[in-house]
């Protein structure tokens, strides 16, 4: 065998042994949680709320952090929705092709992406102090739809690119404004990648606790204000990892496994979603 | 001018409006936070703030170089593993395989950037910092007593530890930016290397990597920025004790960003430690904004090169 084919060999087998660890620690990870999570979990839970020293292993459930941010994820999507849609439609539609000015938000949204959510942290205990505002589920949400922002606006933004110019054409040569076109036709179509987008978002913004840390605060009460703490499912987990007793980081293994399990449904969901919904698209 | 027209107009400008917001909102950031550090850059140097490794909020010594260190320290460790495992499996998914295993696999490295960063910290905590204390630091640091493996930290939390863990949470970054460009060097360039005789691996290395080099520069640059600031996984799992800079792997990391989360409760009630602090968050956002603007400004060059 000449020395070619030898060293083609040692890389083959060096990508595949890459490619298995790769494939290998996300399998891990779920089969680590699921694991030491499952056993841990009962129905207790996801019913009940913590009573007095459950951080010390006494009863109660976490169902204030799982409905907590459920609220918070849904007020953050709703949020970053409303602004990332017009931004979207307006480089898709407003703006021309090659426009330099489209070129700098998008670069602009992908450096944003880049910044690491313990900043977005710090920036919004700054607005929520200059607001008058105290640790505060508004506080929480409005932190996180910035952190989400950049990444919902990108994937949106991609689905945008896919529709035919055809299509466009088609509403404006009927008279329509690009306002009516955006509305009727364009959103329309790219109806399936905007609910995907939005699922990746919220999955993105449910599962990240730096942001919240400073914003959001903690309570062991149920989410019932806006402008009251509220507590998300992963500073729960960071929480009852952190006490010294046994059985509550049980309970912490036990409420990763609840906050990968909604991550999982959402990211199937998303893929279902696109599939049911691209058979009514015009191709 | 009639009702649907002004509507259109009307719109359009309010769109405007929303870009400017989102073109203004990293500067809206920087002056933020830079307007919070103000108090302490008024009475101490950068220099003093940037370089001196003594941190003592109680007397008043704001020095944050050893957590600064702590991240350079982490994050290399995570970068040694992740770029030529995540190369090498990009390369591999749109190189080597046949389109089918490539569609079943991409989901699954989705699925990894998805899960949250608080599970990579429990997930190390379950599975990596065993490891690290059952198995490898007992081992290297019998066989190899020296820089950078001798230590005397046996806890399991070490700075290998949370190398670890980033480096599967860089994993799909890398990976989906490299395999993008690797697949848009263009089909000719492999035909040409292949009809001259090449092996499909000398193809890959002498004409398409090298075509690919600038795009998978930038992917290594995000990544490496992602690794910088990544929070709640490493301070889960890295130790995160302070004694000054870590001299080995084994050692605990005290990286900046863990610092930030850790001092939620007690920012408050120090005087200036609120200020530092929030310098700490300033100097994460300019580090990783430069990063990304040279890593999206690499791709957005590469881009235009092909077309």
């Amino acid at each position: 065998m000449d020395k070619r084919k030898i060293e083609e060999n040692i890389f083959k087998i060096l990508m595949i042994f890459s490619t298995s660890i790769v494939v290998g620690s996300l399998i891990l990870i779920l089969v680590t949680i699921f694991l030491k999570g499952f056993p841990a979990l009962n129905l207790d839970m996801l019913i009940k709320t913590p009573k007095g020293g459950y951080y010390l292993g006494k009863e109660g459930g976490i169902l204030n952090a799982i409905l907590g941010s459920i609220v918070l994820g849904i007020g953050a999507t709703f949020l970053a929705l409303l602004i990332s849609l017009p931004l979207v439609f307006y480089l898709n539609l407003y703006l021309k092709k090659n426009s330099r000015f489209a070129l700098l938000v998008r670069f602009l949204l992908d450096v944003l992406w880049g910044i690491p959510s313990i900043v977005y942290g710090a920036f919004g205990f700054i607005v929520m102090i200059f607001l008058g505002l105290q640790a505060s589920l508004l506080a929480g949400i409005i932190t996180v739809a910035l952190l989400i922002l950049p990444i919902m606006s990108r994937s949106i933004d991609e689905v945008l690119k896919m529709i035919p110019f055809e299509l466009k054409e088609a509403s404006y040569a009927l008279g329509a404004t690009k306002l009516e076109t955006a509305l009727k036709v364009v959103f329309r179509q790219a109806l399936p990648g905007i609910l995907t987008s939005i699922l990746i978002a919220f999955g993105r913004g449910i599962g990240d606790a730096a942001s919240v840390l400073f914003t959001a605060g903690f309570t062991d009460s149920l989410p019932h204000s806006l402008f009251r703490p509220v507590a998300t499912l992963p500073l729960a987990i960071f929480f009852q990892l952190g006490t010294p007793f046994p059985e509550v980081q049980e309970r912490g293994y036990a409420s990763a496994f609840i906050l990968t399990i909604i991550i999982l449904i959402i990211s199937i969901a998303s893929r279902i979603l696109t599939r049911r919904f691209t058979r009514n698209i015009v191709k | 001018m009639n009702k649907r027209r002004f509507k259109d107009v009307f719109a359009s400008k309010l769109m405007f409006l929303l870009c400017v917001f989102v073109l203004s909102l990293a500067f809206l950031m920087a002056f933020g936070l830079y307007q919070r550090s103000k108090p302490i850059l008024a009475i101490k140097s950068v220099k003093e703030l940037l370089f001196s490794s003594k941190w003592h909020p109680t007397q008043g010594q704001f020095g944050l170089s050893s957590f600064i260190a702590g991240t350079f320290w982490v994050t290399a460790i995570a970068m040694l593993i992740a770029v030529p495992l995540s190369i090498l499996t990009a390369v591999f998914l749109s190189e080597y395989v046949p389109k089918k295993v490539r569609e079943w696999i991409k989901p699954v490295i989705d699925l990894l950037a998805g899960i949250s960063p608080v599970v990579y910290g429990v997930w190390g905590i379950i599975a990596i910092v065993p490891l690290v204390r059952d198995y490898l630091m007992p081992f290297f640091s019998e066989k190899l007593p020296f820089f950078p493996f001798a230590s005397d930290n046996y806890t399991g939390f070490t700075a290998l530890t949370g190398g670890i863990v980033l480096a599967v949470m860089v994993f799909p970054i890398i990976i989906s930016i490299v395999e993008e460009v690797v697949r848009s060097v263009p089909f000719e360039i492999r035909e040409a290397s292949l009809a001259l005789g090449a092996t499909k691996w000398q193809t890959v290395k002498y004409a398409v990597l090298r075509k690919a080099r600038p795009g998978i520069m930038a992917a290594i640059i995000l990544g490496l920025s992602r690794a910088f600031g990544e929070t709640m996984a490493v301070l889960m799992v890295a130790g995160c004790s302070l004694h000054g800079f870590p001299k080995s792997i084994f050692d605990t990391a005290y990286p900046l960003p863990a610092l930030i989360a850790n001092t939620y409760g007690e920012m408050m009630s120090i005087p200036l430690y609120d200020s530092a602090v929030l310098l700490a968050a300033l100097f994460l956002l300019v580090v990783t904004v430069l990063f990304n603007m040279l890593g999206w400004g690499l791709l957005l060059y590469v881009e235009r090169r092909e077309s």
